[in-house]
Protein backbone atom coordinates (compact mmCIF):
# COMPACT_ATOMS: atom_id res chain seq x y z
CA UNK A 1 0.00 0.00 0.00
CA UNK A 2 1.12 3.54 -0.65
CA UNK A 3 0.67 6.92 0.94
CA UNK A 4 -0.61 9.82 -0.76
CA UNK A 5 -1.17 13.32 0.42
CA UNK A 6 -4.67 14.39 -0.49
CA UNK A 7 -3.11 18.33 -0.75
CA UNK A 8 -0.48 17.36 -3.61
CA UNK A 9 -2.79 14.95 -5.52
CA UNK A 10 -5.47 17.74 -5.59
CA UNK A 11 -2.90 20.55 -6.73
CA UNK A 12 -1.79 17.96 -9.50
CA UNK A 13 -4.73 16.91 -10.70
CA UNK A 14 -5.78 20.30 -11.29
CA UNK A 15 -2.79 21.01 -13.11
CA UNK A 16 -3.82 18.21 -15.54
CA UNK A 17 -6.89 19.32 -16.04
CA UNK A 18 -6.15 22.59 -16.34
CA UNK A 19 -4.12 21.26 -20.20
CA UNK A 20 -7.28 19.00 -20.38
CA UNK A 21 -9.74 22.39 -20.07
CA UNK A 22 -9.03 25.82 -20.52
CA UNK A 23 -11.92 27.24 -18.53
CA UNK A 24 -10.26 25.81 -15.33
CA UNK A 25 -9.42 28.72 -13.39
CA UNK A 26 -8.13 28.57 -9.68
CA UNK A 27 -8.54 31.60 -7.12
CA UNK A 28 -6.24 30.89 -3.69
CA UNK A 29 -6.37 33.40 -0.09
CA UNK A 30 -2.55 33.61 0.22
CA UNK A 31 -2.08 30.01 1.49
CA UNK A 32 -1.17 28.39 -2.09
CA UNK A 33 2.14 26.51 -1.03
CA UNK A 34 0.00 25.22 1.52
CA UNK A 35 -3.39 24.13 -0.87
CA UNK A 36 -1.38 23.42 -3.41
CA UNK A 37 -3.14 25.60 -5.41
CA UNK A 38 0.61 26.80 -6.51
CA UNK A 39 1.54 23.75 -8.56
CA UNK A 40 -1.65 25.39 -10.94
CA UNK A 41 0.14 28.98 -10.42
CA UNK A 42 3.18 27.24 -11.53
CA UNK A 43 1.97 26.18 -15.17
CA UNK A 44 -0.97 28.48 -16.19
CA UNK A 45 -0.33 31.84 -13.92
CA UNK A 46 -3.10 33.65 -15.99
CA UNK A 47 -5.46 31.44 -15.15
CA UNK A 48 -4.54 31.94 -11.42
CA UNK A 49 -5.67 34.34 -9.24
CA UNK A 50 -3.71 35.12 -5.88
CA UNK A 51 -7.06 37.06 -4.19
CA UNK A 52 -5.17 37.69 -0.79
CA UNK A 53 -6.30 37.58 2.36
CA UNK A 54 -9.88 38.61 1.05
CA UNK A 55 -12.17 35.12 1.21
CA UNK A 56 -15.51 37.26 0.24
CA UNK A 57 -14.26 38.89 -2.21
CA UNK A 58 -12.81 35.64 -3.54
CA UNK A 59 -15.41 33.90 -3.60
CA UNK A 60 -18.28 36.54 -4.98
CA UNK A 61 -14.84 37.09 -7.83
CA UNK A 62 -15.12 32.80 -8.38
CA UNK A 63 -19.06 33.18 -8.96
CA UNK A 64 -18.09 36.15 -11.47
CA UNK A 65 -15.98 34.10 -13.53
CA UNK A 66 -18.15 31.10 -13.62
CA UNK A 67 -20.70 33.32 -15.22
CA UNK A 68 -18.14 33.73 -17.70
CA UNK A 69 -18.14 30.19 -18.07
CA UNK A 70 -15.26 29.27 -16.09
CA UNK A 71 -14.71 26.38 -13.74
CA UNK A 72 -13.69 27.84 -10.72
CA UNK A 73 -11.89 26.02 -7.74
CA UNK A 74 -11.62 28.27 -4.87
CA UNK A 75 -8.84 27.41 -2.27
CA UNK A 76 -8.06 28.30 1.13
CA UNK A 77 -8.27 26.30 4.73
CA UNK A 78 -11.40 24.85 5.36
CA UNK A 79 -12.03 26.38 8.04
CA UNK A 80 -12.02 30.00 6.05
CA UNK A 81 -13.10 28.22 3.11
CA UNK A 82 -16.52 27.51 4.68
CA UNK A 83 -16.85 30.15 7.90
CA UNK A 84 -15.36 33.12 6.36
CA UNK A 85 -17.47 33.60 2.79
CA UNK A 86 -20.54 31.60 3.99
CA UNK A 87 -23.18 34.39 2.98
CA UNK A 88 -21.09 34.94 -0.28
CA UNK A 89 -21.28 30.89 -1.29
CA UNK A 90 -24.61 31.10 -0.10
CA UNK A 91 -26.12 34.13 -1.83
CA UNK A 92 -23.55 34.37 -5.04
CA UNK A 93 -23.04 31.37 -5.46
CA UNK A 94 -25.64 28.52 -4.04
CA UNK A 95 -28.57 30.36 -5.18
CA UNK A 96 -27.68 30.77 -8.72
CA UNK A 97 -26.09 27.30 -8.93
CA UNK A 98 -22.96 28.97 -9.89
CA UNK A 99 -19.99 26.11 -11.18
CA UNK A 100 -17.93 27.36 -8.27
CA UNK A 101 -15.86 24.67 -6.34
CA UNK A 102 -14.98 25.79 -2.89
CA UNK A 103 -11.84 23.58 -1.70
CA UNK A 104 -11.05 23.21 2.09
CA UNK A 105 -8.21 22.34 2.76
CA UNK A 106 -6.47 21.33 5.90
CA UNK A 107 -9.73 20.08 6.95
CA UNK A 108 -10.65 18.68 10.34
CA UNK A 109 -8.09 18.52 12.82
CA UNK A 110 -5.35 17.94 9.86
CA UNK A 111 -3.40 21.39 10.63
CA UNK A 112 -2.62 20.21 14.24
CA UNK A 113 -0.14 22.61 15.33
CA UNK A 114 -2.29 25.95 14.65
CA UNK A 115 -5.50 25.02 17.10
CA UNK A 116 -8.72 25.90 17.10
CA UNK A 117 -8.95 28.86 14.55
CA UNK A 118 -7.67 26.61 12.18
CA UNK A 119 -9.24 23.40 12.02
CA UNK A 120 -12.60 22.68 11.10
CA UNK A 121 -14.79 20.72 13.07
CA UNK A 122 -18.47 21.77 11.65
CA UNK A 123 -17.88 22.89 8.11
CA UNK A 124 -19.57 19.86 6.63
CA UNK A 125 -22.60 20.76 8.82
CA UNK A 126 -21.95 24.19 7.53
CA UNK A 127 -22.08 23.59 3.48
CA UNK A 128 -24.39 21.24 3.87
CA UNK A 129 -27.21 23.60 5.26
CA UNK A 130 -27.35 25.28 1.79
CA UNK A 131 -29.71 24.28 -0.54
CA UNK A 132 -27.93 23.53 -4.25
CA UNK A 133 -24.53 22.19 -2.54
CA UNK A 134 -23.08 19.11 -3.23
CA UNK A 135 -20.43 18.25 0.24
CA UNK A 136 -17.47 16.08 -0.67
CA UNK A 137 -14.92 14.41 1.95
CA UNK A 138 -12.36 12.14 0.66
CA UNK A 139 -10.80 9.12 1.93
CA UNK A 140 -7.46 8.72 -0.10
CA UNK A 141 -5.57 10.74 -2.59
CA UNK A 142 -6.88 7.69 -5.25
CA UNK A 143 -10.28 8.64 -4.16
CA UNK A 144 -9.46 12.72 -4.25
CA UNK A 145 -7.76 12.48 -8.07
CA UNK A 146 -11.12 10.77 -9.29
CA UNK A 147 -13.17 13.42 -7.51
CA UNK A 148 -11.30 16.18 -8.62
CA UNK A 149 -12.23 14.82 -11.70
CA UNK A 150 -15.55 14.30 -11.17
CA UNK A 151 -16.34 17.93 -9.58
CA UNK A 152 -14.64 19.70 -12.59
CA UNK A 153 -17.42 17.48 -15.08
CA UNK A 154 -20.15 18.23 -12.60
CA UNK A 155 -21.83 21.52 -13.23
CA UNK A 156 -22.62 23.04 -9.85
CA UNK A 157 -21.59 24.66 -6.74
CA UNK A 158 -19.36 21.98 -4.96
CA UNK A 159 -17.72 22.06 -1.26
CA UNK A 160 -14.87 19.55 -1.17
CA UNK A 161 -12.51 19.24 1.98
CA UNK A 162 -8.77 17.80 2.06
CA UNK A 163 -6.83 16.78 4.69
CA UNK A 164 -3.44 18.24 5.00
CA UNK A 165 -1.79 14.90 6.10
CA UNK A 166 -0.19 11.63 3.89
CA UNK A 167 -3.14 9.20 4.04
CA UNK A 168 -2.07 5.75 3.28
CA UNK A 169 -3.97 4.80 -0.09
CA UNK A 170 -7.45 3.01 0.70
CA UNK A 171 -10.00 3.47 -2.70
CA UNK A 172 -10.07 0.99 -4.97
CA UNK A 173 -8.02 2.10 -7.82
CA UNK A 174 -10.65 0.23 -10.46
CA UNK A 175 -13.64 1.93 -8.83
CA UNK A 176 -15.21 4.51 -10.41
CA UNK A 177 -15.64 7.54 -7.99
CA UNK A 178 -19.80 8.59 -8.70
CA UNK A 179 -20.60 11.94 -6.99
CA UNK A 180 -23.97 10.22 -4.20
CA UNK A 181 -22.35 7.07 -4.29
CA UNK A 182 -21.06 5.59 -1.34
CA UNK A 183 -19.00 2.98 -1.48
CA UNK A 184 -18.51 -0.83 0.22
CA UNK A 185 -15.05 -1.10 1.15
CA UNK A 186 -15.95 -4.16 3.19
CA UNK A 187 -18.55 -6.14 3.82
CA UNK A 188 -20.01 -7.88 6.81
CA UNK A 189 -22.52 -8.57 8.20
CA UNK A 190 -23.44 -7.80 12.03
CA UNK A 191 -22.82 -4.09 12.02
CA UNK A 192 -22.38 -1.66 9.37
CA UNK A 193 -19.57 1.01 9.49
CA UNK A 194 -20.40 4.49 7.85
CA UNK A 195 -16.96 6.41 7.64
CA UNK A 196 -16.24 9.62 5.86
CA UNK A 197 -12.48 11.20 5.03
CA UNK A 198 -10.02 10.23 7.26
CA UNK A 199 -11.92 7.71 9.21
CA UNK A 200 -12.28 5.54 6.23
CA UNK A 201 -8.77 4.25 7.16
CA UNK A 202 -9.71 2.98 10.69
CA UNK A 203 -12.88 2.17 10.56
CA UNK A 204 -10.93 -1.04 7.90
CA UNK A 205 -8.49 -1.75 11.13
CA UNK A 206 -11.44 -1.57 13.07
CA UNK A 207 -13.07 -3.97 11.11
CA UNK A 208 -10.14 -6.47 10.82
CA UNK A 209 -9.58 -6.40 14.76
CA UNK A 210 -13.79 -7.00 15.29
CA UNK A 211 -13.31 -9.93 12.65
CA UNK A 212 -10.87 -11.78 15.42
CA UNK A 213 -13.73 -11.11 17.83
CA UNK A 214 -16.18 -12.90 15.66
CA UNK A 215 -17.99 -9.55 14.58
CA UNK A 216 -18.09 -8.76 10.89
CA UNK A 217 -18.12 -5.45 10.10
CA UNK A 218 -19.04 -3.59 6.90
CA UNK A 219 -17.40 -0.67 5.71
CA UNK A 220 -18.87 2.05 3.73
CA UNK A 221 -16.75 5.29 2.72
CA UNK A 222 -19.30 7.99 2.71
CA UNK A 223 -18.02 10.86 0.44
CA UNK A 224 -20.48 12.46 -0.60
CA UNK A 225 -22.06 14.12 2.37
CA UNK A 226 -24.85 16.09 0.04
CA UNK A 227 -26.93 14.65 -2.41
CA UNK A 228 -27.01 11.73 -0.74
CA UNK A 229 -30.11 8.70 -1.54
CA UNK A 230 -31.76 7.80 1.99
CA UNK A 231 -32.48 4.62 0.40
CA UNK A 232 -29.12 3.12 -0.31
CA UNK A 233 -28.21 4.33 3.31
CA UNK A 234 -31.01 2.10 4.30
CA UNK A 235 -30.10 -0.44 2.16
CA UNK A 236 -26.52 -0.92 3.16
CA UNK A 237 -27.72 -0.96 6.84
CA UNK A 238 -30.61 -3.25 6.38
CA UNK A 239 -30.27 -6.89 8.17
CA UNK A 240 -27.46 -5.23 10.47
CA UNK A 241 -27.47 -5.43 14.52
CA UNK A 242 -25.94 -1.99 14.87
CA UNK A 243 -24.49 1.06 12.82
CA UNK A 244 -21.59 3.33 13.62
CA UNK A 245 -20.61 6.14 11.61
CA UNK A 246 -17.13 8.00 12.02
CA UNK A 247 -16.12 10.96 11.21
CA UNK A 248 -13.56 13.84 12.11
CA UNK A 249 -16.21 15.87 12.46
CA UNK A 250 -18.82 17.47 14.86
CA UNK A 251 -21.50 14.86 15.25
CA UNK A 252 -23.59 17.62 14.30
CA UNK A 253 -23.99 18.16 10.79
CA UNK A 254 -21.61 15.69 9.63
CA UNK A 255 -21.98 11.94 9.01
CA UNK A 256 -23.69 10.98 11.91
CA UNK A 257 -26.86 13.48 11.01
CA UNK A 258 -26.93 12.11 7.33
CA UNK A 259 -27.03 8.07 8.24
CA UNK A 260 -29.57 8.46 10.89
CA UNK A 261 -32.10 11.02 9.45
CA UNK A 262 -31.80 8.26 6.68
CA UNK A 263 -32.47 5.63 9.39
CA UNK A 264 -35.08 7.70 11.29
CA UNK A 265 -37.83 4.95 10.08
CA UNK A 266 -34.98 2.08 10.76
CA UNK A 267 -35.31 0.76 14.20
CA UNK A 268 -31.07 -0.19 14.37
CA UNK A 269 -29.08 0.71 17.23
CA UNK A 270 -26.61 3.56 16.26
CA UNK A 271 -23.00 4.78 17.28
CA UNK A 272 -21.02 7.74 16.42
CA UNK A 273 -17.62 8.42 16.63
CA UNK A 274 -17.42 12.12 16.07
CA UNK A 275 -16.35 15.39 17.85
CA UNK A 276 -18.56 16.20 20.58
CA UNK A 277 -19.35 19.35 19.90
CA UNK A 278 -16.36 21.11 20.98
CA UNK A 279 -13.09 23.18 19.28
CA UNK A 280 -9.89 21.69 18.66
CA UNK A 281 -6.67 22.29 20.16
CA UNK A 282 -2.99 22.50 19.61
CA UNK A 283 -1.27 18.98 19.51
CA UNK A 284 2.26 17.99 18.40
CA UNK A 285 0.83 15.04 15.57
CA UNK A 286 -2.49 15.06 14.06
CA UNK A 287 -2.42 11.50 15.81
CA UNK A 288 -2.40 12.57 18.49
CA UNK A 289 -5.16 15.24 18.76
CA UNK A 290 -7.61 12.07 16.56
CA UNK A 291 -6.85 9.94 19.76
CA UNK A 292 -7.59 12.57 22.05
CA UNK A 293 -10.62 13.12 20.33
CA UNK A 294 -11.15 8.92 20.44
CA UNK A 295 -11.20 9.42 16.64
CA UNK A 296 -9.38 6.09 16.07
CA UNK A 297 -9.73 2.24 15.63
CA UNK A 298 -10.11 1.30 19.54
CA UNK A 299 -13.00 4.73 19.65
CA UNK A 300 -14.65 2.86 16.65
CA UNK A 301 -14.13 -0.80 18.29
CA UNK A 302 -15.35 0.60 21.84
CA UNK A 303 -18.70 1.87 19.86
CA UNK A 304 -19.01 -1.35 18.31
CA UNK A 305 -19.17 -3.70 21.15
CA UNK A 306 -21.12 -0.80 23.01
CA UNK A 307 -24.02 -2.14 20.56
CA UNK A 308 -23.45 -5.75 20.14
CA UNK A 309 -23.28 -5.78 23.92
CA UNK A 310 -19.97 -7.70 23.47
CA UNK B 1 -29.44 47.80 -29.32
CA UNK B 2 -31.17 50.90 -28.59
CA UNK B 3 -29.54 54.76 -28.87
CA UNK B 4 -32.29 56.91 -27.61
CA UNK B 5 -32.01 60.52 -27.55
CA UNK B 6 -30.98 63.10 -24.87
CA UNK B 7 -34.62 63.95 -24.66
CA UNK B 8 -36.29 60.32 -25.00
CA UNK B 9 -34.21 58.95 -22.40
CA UNK B 10 -35.64 61.75 -19.91
CA UNK B 11 -38.94 60.48 -20.82
CA UNK B 12 -37.78 57.03 -20.30
CA UNK B 13 -36.39 57.85 -17.11
CA UNK B 14 -40.27 59.32 -15.96
CA UNK B 15 -41.71 55.88 -17.09
CA UNK B 16 -39.47 54.06 -15.41
CA UNK B 17 -40.33 56.11 -12.29
CA UNK B 18 -44.31 55.24 -13.29
CA UNK B 19 -43.99 51.95 -13.54
CA UNK B 20 -41.67 51.74 -9.98
CA UNK B 21 -45.16 53.27 -8.38
CA UNK B 22 -47.15 51.04 -10.54
CA UNK B 23 -45.58 47.76 -10.30
CA UNK B 24 -45.24 48.37 -6.37
CA UNK B 25 -48.69 50.11 -6.12
CA UNK B 26 -50.54 51.34 -2.72
CA UNK B 27 -50.30 49.53 0.71
CA UNK B 28 -47.47 47.36 -0.32
CA UNK B 29 -43.58 47.92 0.56
CA UNK B 30 -41.33 48.94 -2.05
CA UNK B 31 -37.96 50.19 -2.30
CA UNK B 32 -38.67 53.00 -4.13
CA UNK B 33 -36.43 55.80 -2.75
CA UNK B 34 -32.99 53.40 -4.31
CA UNK B 35 -34.46 52.62 -7.05
CA UNK B 36 -36.00 55.82 -8.11
CA UNK B 37 -32.36 57.93 -7.84
CA UNK B 38 -31.03 55.42 -10.40
CA UNK B 39 -33.95 56.10 -13.07
CA UNK B 40 -31.54 58.70 -15.28
CA UNK B 41 -28.81 55.93 -14.75
CA UNK B 42 -30.61 53.08 -15.76
CA UNK B 43 -32.44 54.24 -18.54
CA UNK B 44 -28.65 55.68 -20.12
CA UNK B 45 -27.30 52.13 -19.68
CA UNK B 46 -30.83 50.16 -21.51
CA UNK B 47 -31.82 52.60 -23.95
CA UNK B 48 -28.21 54.28 -25.68
CA UNK B 49 -25.40 52.80 -23.76
CA UNK B 50 -25.08 49.40 -23.45
CA UNK B 51 -24.66 46.75 -25.96
CA UNK B 52 -27.47 44.21 -25.70
CA UNK B 53 -30.34 42.14 -27.31
CA UNK B 54 -32.90 41.87 -25.12
CA UNK B 55 -34.17 38.93 -27.61
CA UNK B 56 -30.88 37.70 -26.96
CA UNK B 57 -30.53 38.13 -22.89
CA UNK B 58 -27.77 35.85 -22.80
CA UNK B 59 -25.72 36.77 -25.82
CA UNK B 60 -22.14 36.26 -25.10
CA UNK B 61 -20.68 39.85 -25.94
CA UNK B 62 -23.77 41.89 -24.04
CA UNK B 63 -22.66 44.50 -22.06
CA UNK B 64 -23.79 43.30 -18.55
CA UNK B 65 -25.31 45.31 -15.70
CA UNK B 66 -24.79 43.81 -11.98
CA UNK B 67 -27.15 45.61 -9.59
CA UNK B 68 -24.82 45.47 -6.34
CA UNK B 69 -27.55 47.57 -4.64
CA UNK B 70 -29.73 44.71 -4.83
CA UNK B 71 -32.81 46.12 -3.13
CA UNK B 72 -33.10 48.17 -6.48
CA UNK B 73 -34.31 45.38 -8.37
CA UNK B 74 -37.47 47.57 -9.02
CA UNK B 75 -35.52 49.93 -11.56
CA UNK B 76 -33.97 47.42 -13.23
CA UNK B 77 -37.00 45.18 -13.59
CA UNK B 78 -38.81 48.34 -14.78
CA UNK B 79 -36.24 49.13 -17.76
CA UNK B 80 -36.00 45.41 -18.70
CA UNK B 81 -39.63 45.01 -19.29
CA UNK B 82 -39.58 48.39 -21.08
CA UNK B 83 -36.62 47.41 -23.28
CA UNK B 84 -38.77 44.13 -24.38
CA UNK B 85 -36.60 40.82 -21.93
CA UNK B 86 -40.30 40.25 -20.73
CA UNK B 87 -43.98 41.58 -20.56
CA UNK B 88 -44.89 44.74 -19.03
CA UNK B 89 -47.32 42.37 -17.27
CA UNK B 90 -44.97 40.74 -15.76
CA UNK B 91 -44.58 43.92 -13.59
CA UNK B 92 -47.75 43.16 -12.02
CA UNK B 93 -47.13 39.88 -10.51
CA UNK B 94 -43.51 41.33 -8.70
CA UNK B 95 -43.20 39.62 -5.63
CA UNK B 96 -46.19 37.55 -5.77
CA UNK B 97 -45.48 33.53 -5.40
CA UNK B 98 -44.07 31.84 -8.21
CA UNK B 99 -43.70 35.33 -9.88
CA UNK B 100 -39.85 35.62 -11.86
CA UNK B 101 -40.07 38.93 -10.06
CA UNK B 102 -38.33 38.01 -6.74
CA UNK B 103 -37.82 40.92 -4.35
CA UNK B 104 -34.27 40.85 -4.93
CA UNK B 105 -32.51 40.11 -8.56
CA UNK B 106 -32.51 36.46 -9.55
CA UNK B 107 -30.45 35.46 -12.72
CA UNK B 108 -32.39 32.25 -12.54
CA UNK B 109 -35.65 33.28 -12.04
CA UNK B 110 -35.61 36.85 -14.61
CA UNK B 111 -34.48 37.16 -18.25
CA UNK B 112 -31.67 39.83 -18.19
CA UNK B 113 -30.45 39.72 -14.68
CA UNK B 114 -27.04 38.84 -14.78
CA UNK B 115 -25.98 37.59 -10.63
CA UNK B 116 -27.48 37.05 -7.54
CA UNK B 117 -27.56 40.44 -5.35
CA UNK B 118 -29.13 41.32 -2.30
CA UNK B 119 -26.67 40.98 0.37
CA UNK B 120 -25.02 43.99 0.11
CA UNK B 121 -21.51 44.48 -0.63
CA UNK B 122 -21.24 40.90 -3.29
CA UNK B 123 -22.63 42.52 -6.57
CA UNK B 124 -18.84 44.68 -7.03
CA UNK B 125 -16.98 41.54 -6.71
CA UNK B 126 -19.17 39.10 -8.62
CA UNK B 127 -18.49 42.23 -11.49
CA UNK B 128 -15.10 41.59 -11.05
CA UNK B 129 -15.18 37.97 -11.91
CA UNK B 130 -16.86 38.90 -14.76
CA UNK B 131 -14.41 41.19 -16.08
CA UNK B 132 -11.53 39.16 -15.51
CA UNK B 133 -13.19 36.58 -17.29
CA UNK B 134 -13.72 38.65 -20.42
CA UNK B 135 -10.30 39.42 -20.30
CA UNK B 136 -9.38 35.79 -19.94
CA UNK B 137 -11.86 35.22 -22.67
CA UNK B 138 -10.57 38.35 -24.83
CA UNK B 139 -13.71 39.51 -25.22
CA UNK B 140 -14.35 43.19 -25.67
CA UNK B 141 -17.72 43.56 -23.84
CA UNK B 142 -18.33 45.71 -20.66
CA UNK B 143 -19.48 45.22 -17.04
CA UNK B 144 -21.33 47.62 -15.32
CA UNK B 145 -21.67 47.70 -11.39
CA UNK B 146 -24.37 50.17 -9.75
CA UNK B 147 -23.02 50.13 -5.94
CA UNK B 148 -25.27 51.94 -3.46
CA UNK B 149 -23.27 54.62 -1.03
CA UNK B 150 -24.67 52.94 2.05
CA UNK B 151 -23.38 49.36 0.73
CA UNK B 152 -19.46 50.93 0.66
CA UNK B 153 -19.92 50.71 4.97
CA UNK B 154 -19.39 46.80 3.69
CA UNK B 155 -15.46 45.63 4.01
CA UNK B 156 -16.25 43.62 0.74
CA UNK B 157 -16.38 46.59 -1.31
CA UNK B 158 -13.21 47.54 -0.76
CA UNK B 159 -11.55 44.06 -1.19
CA UNK B 160 -13.49 44.35 -4.52
CA UNK B 161 -12.33 48.02 -5.24
CA UNK B 162 -8.23 46.74 -4.76
CA UNK B 163 -8.88 43.33 -7.00
CA UNK B 164 -10.43 45.37 -9.30
CA UNK B 165 -7.10 47.59 -9.44
CA UNK B 166 -4.62 44.83 -9.16
CA UNK B 167 -6.27 43.28 -11.94
CA UNK B 168 -6.20 46.49 -13.92
CA UNK B 169 -10.20 45.48 -14.65
CA UNK B 170 -10.62 48.63 -17.28
CA UNK B 171 -13.56 47.05 -18.99
CA UNK B 172 -15.32 47.44 -14.91
CA UNK B 173 -17.34 50.87 -14.44
CA UNK B 174 -18.89 51.29 -11.37
CA UNK B 175 -21.63 53.84 -10.66
CA UNK B 176 -21.95 54.96 -6.73
CA UNK B 177 -25.07 55.86 -6.23
CA UNK B 178 -25.01 58.52 -3.92
CA UNK B 179 -28.16 59.44 -2.73
CA UNK B 180 -27.15 60.06 1.29
CA UNK B 181 -29.34 57.96 2.87
CA UNK B 182 -29.55 54.52 3.81
CA UNK B 183 -32.35 52.28 5.46
CA UNK B 184 -32.59 54.33 8.72
CA UNK B 185 -31.27 57.49 7.97
CA UNK B 186 -28.41 59.81 6.72
CA UNK B 187 -25.08 57.96 5.84
CA UNK B 188 -22.94 60.69 7.49
CA UNK B 189 -24.46 59.91 10.67
CA UNK B 190 -23.84 56.30 10.17
CA UNK B 191 -20.44 55.29 8.67
CA UNK B 192 -19.46 58.48 7.36
CA UNK B 193 -18.51 57.28 3.98
CA UNK B 194 -16.90 60.41 3.18
CA UNK B 195 -14.43 61.68 1.26
CA UNK B 196 -15.82 59.30 -1.23
CA UNK B 197 -13.86 60.80 -4.85
CA UNK B 198 -10.32 59.96 -2.42
CA UNK B 199 -11.24 56.75 -1.18
CA UNK B 200 -11.74 55.40 -4.66
CA UNK B 201 -8.74 57.72 -6.46
CA UNK B 202 -6.55 56.05 -3.18
CA UNK B 203 -8.05 52.43 -4.44
CA UNK B 204 -6.64 52.93 -7.89
CA UNK B 205 -9.73 54.11 -9.49
CA UNK B 206 -10.29 56.54 -12.08
CA UNK B 207 -13.22 58.88 -10.57
CA UNK B 208 -15.85 60.93 -12.14
CA UNK B 209 -18.16 63.05 -10.56
CA UNK B 210 -21.51 63.76 -12.14
CA UNK B 211 -24.85 64.51 -10.88
CA UNK B 212 -26.61 61.13 -11.66
CA UNK B 213 -29.96 63.14 -12.62
CA UNK B 214 -28.56 64.90 -15.55
CA UNK B 215 -28.74 62.80 -18.78
CA UNK B 216 -26.12 64.36 -20.75
CA UNK B 217 -23.53 64.08 -17.94
CA UNK B 218 -24.56 60.31 -18.04
CA UNK B 219 -23.73 59.84 -20.98
CA UNK B 220 -20.22 61.69 -21.12
CA UNK B 221 -19.27 59.84 -17.93
CA UNK B 222 -20.02 56.70 -19.41
CA UNK B 223 -18.28 57.63 -22.68
CA UNK B 224 -15.23 58.89 -20.84
CA UNK B 225 -15.08 55.18 -19.25
CA UNK B 226 -14.54 53.65 -22.69
CA UNK B 227 -11.03 55.42 -23.08
CA UNK B 228 -9.79 54.72 -19.98
CA UNK B 229 -7.16 52.01 -19.69
CA UNK B 230 -4.76 50.03 -17.00
CA UNK B 231 -7.74 50.66 -14.58
CA UNK B 232 -11.20 50.68 -13.27
CA UNK B 233 -13.29 53.53 -13.29
CA UNK B 234 -16.03 54.77 -10.73
CA UNK B 235 -18.94 57.18 -11.22
CA UNK B 236 -19.61 58.45 -8.33
CA UNK B 237 -23.33 59.67 -9.48
CA UNK B 238 -24.99 62.55 -6.91
CA UNK B 239 -28.60 61.64 -6.77
CA UNK B 240 -31.49 62.68 -5.01
CA UNK B 241 -33.10 59.52 -3.05
CA UNK B 242 -36.95 58.64 -4.01
CA UNK B 243 -36.72 61.31 -6.80
CA UNK B 244 -39.23 62.04 -8.80
CA UNK B 245 -42.04 60.69 -6.00
CA UNK B 246 -42.51 63.86 -4.33
CA UNK B 247 -43.28 63.06 -0.68
CA UNK B 248 -40.87 60.03 -1.09
CA UNK B 249 -37.25 62.39 -1.94
CA UNK B 250 -34.57 62.99 0.29
CA UNK B 251 -36.62 60.55 3.02
CA UNK B 252 -35.27 57.37 4.28
CA UNK B 253 -38.88 56.93 5.41
CA UNK B 254 -39.31 55.32 1.69
CA UNK B 255 -35.97 53.54 1.30
CA UNK B 256 -38.42 50.69 1.71
CA UNK B 257 -41.72 52.40 2.24
CA UNK B 258 -45.68 51.90 1.56
CA UNK B 259 -47.56 54.54 -0.22
CA UNK B 260 -51.69 54.97 0.99
CA UNK B 261 -53.92 55.06 -1.76
CA UNK B 262 -53.52 59.18 -1.90
CA UNK B 263 -49.56 58.59 -2.20
CA UNK B 264 -49.93 56.27 -4.54
CA UNK B 265 -52.27 59.03 -7.15
CA UNK B 266 -50.15 61.62 -6.17
CA UNK B 267 -47.27 60.13 -7.42
CA UNK B 268 -48.82 58.91 -10.84
CA UNK B 269 -49.98 61.87 -11.22
CA UNK B 270 -46.48 63.76 -10.59
CA UNK B 271 -45.25 60.65 -13.15
CA UNK B 272 -47.10 60.63 -15.96
CA UNK B 273 -47.39 63.18 -18.76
Amino acid sequence: MGVHNQRRVYGETLVELGRENNNIVVLEADLGKSTMSCLFQNEFPERYFEMSIAEANMVSFAAGLSLTGKIAFVNTFAVFASGRPFDQIRQGVCIGRLNVKIIGSSAGLSDFGDGATHQSVEDIAIMRAIPNMTVIALCDGIETEKAVRAIAKYDGPVYMRLSRNDLEDIFPEDQEFVIGKPVVLKDGTDIAIFAMGTMVGPALKAAAELEKEGISARVINVSTLKPIDDNEIINLARGMKGVITAEEHSYIGGLASVVTYALRNTPVPFEAVAINDCFGQSAESHQELLDYFGLNSEGIIRKARLILGA
Amino acid sequence: MMNCSVEELKKKAKSIRLNIVKMVGPGKAGHFGGSCSLAEIVSVLYFRKMRHYPEDPKWEDRDRLILSKGHGAIVQYAALAMCGYFPMDELWNLKKLGSMLQGHPDMKKTPGIEANTGSLGQGLSISCGIAAGAKLDGKDYKVYCIVGDGETAEGQIWEAAMAASFYKLDNLVGILDCNRIQATGPIAERFDINPVKEKWLAFGWHVIEIDGHDVEQIISALDQADKVTGKPTMIIAHTVKGKGIPFAENTAAFHNGIMTREQYETACLALMD
